[in-house]
């Protein structure tokens, strides 16, 4: 039961965070540094995201070859300017397989 | 929702956007599953809470064994730039009573990307109509048929699919990485820092001290 609370604090909350910049007054809005911070902070998490959910596992720093090789592909894919659907599918692709390979 | 002009290009924009990223609701059914999850749990978390970094996180934290106080406070924190994507878009969108309610819902990365994106407010309406209804759709009917897949599968693993979510988030970041040396600066900091404290910090929290690193580039100037 602890766990669907807990489902149940996230629907809530993240539901009241997105409703919140919509209904903010406008002079929030044409805050400078407000507009400054809306750009930047999603690049350091959404990069943090990326390094934890590739380089860590169970809290500890972690080299996974397999990973690591999908996430470069997912470099290659995007320097080659395909579609976001290959970028993924690609990624999974080589991941799997390297997997296979690599036993 | 109104009468907005339905030009191709925000509409092309919007389903590219919304079925593509809407496909990788698979990879969060299976991580969820995963993770210790049923079914319904991962269903409700994709229909009710509907932003992937903050369900991403949670699963993740659940998984890793962390504290639920402490992993819905994580996926919170990353939930908090939907409050900064709404802000950037109240101005553009300008809906209003249970509309803005309804709106609200759909603030996330894709849908601010793609409605930033448009070069007029029409447009801008349109793509994030269309981004937030394909992507809900697609996204809510692949978390199901990865979360019930996945017990099929055995090993998602084994089909790279712990991958997708990583090659999402950098496929997201691409197009403002490579326009600026300053944020490509900015997410090799967030990046490092992350990784530095994860064996120091509970799950979750690594990647909310990674919005430190934007702290720099704000007093810079």
């Amino acid at each position: 039961m602890t766990l669907w609370w807990a489902i149940a604090a996230l629907c809530a909350g993240c539901y009241a965070l997105k409703l919140a910049g919509l209904a903010a007054p406008q002079r929030v809005l044409d805050h400078p540094v407000v507009r400054r911070f809306a750009e930047l902070v999603p690049v350091a998490l959404l990069a943090a995201l990326i390094a934890v959910q590739t380089f860590t596992e169970a809290g500890e720093a972690h080299f996974d070859p397999a990973r690591t090789a999908g996430l470069a592909a997912a470099v290659v894919a995007l320097l080659l300017r395909a579609p976001f659907l290959v970028v993924l599918f690609g990624a999974a692709a080589v991941t799997a397989l390297a997997r296979l390979l690599l036993g | 929702m109104d009468g907005t002009t339905h030009r191709p290009a925000p509409v092309r924009d919007g389903l590219g956007v919304g079925l593509a990223v809407g496909l990788s609701g698979l990879a969060f059914g299976a991580a969820a599953v995963t993770a210790g999850l049923s079914v319904p749990q991962a269903c409700v978390l994709s229909l009710l809470t509907f932003t992937g970094a903050s369900q991403f996180a949670l699963t993740g934290a659940v998984g890793a064994g962390g504290d639920p106080i402490a992993a819905v406070a994580g996926a919170l924190l990353l939930g908090g730039r939907n409050t900064l994507y709404g802000l950037r878009l109240a101005d553009l969108l300008q809906v209003r009573g249970p509309r803005r309610l309804l709106a609200a819902h759909g603030v996330i990365d894709e849908t601010t990307a793609v409605a930033l994106a448009q070069p007029d407010r029409e447009s801008a309406r349109t793509g994030f109509l269309v981004t937030f209804a394909s992507l809900y759709i697609a996204w809510n009917l692949t978390t199901l048929a990865g979360a019930y897949g996945t017990a099929f599968l055995g090993d998602p693993g084994a089909f790279g699919l712990d991958v997708v979510g990583p090659a999402a988030f950098l496929a997201i970041l691409w197009p403002r990485l490579s326009a600026s040396r300053e944020l490509r600066a900015l997410a090799a900091g967030g990046a490092a820092m992350a990784l530095c404290a994860t064996p120091f910090l509970p799950p979750g929290v690594p990647v909310l001290l990674a919005a430190a690193a934007v702290l720099p580039v704000l007093l810079r100037r």
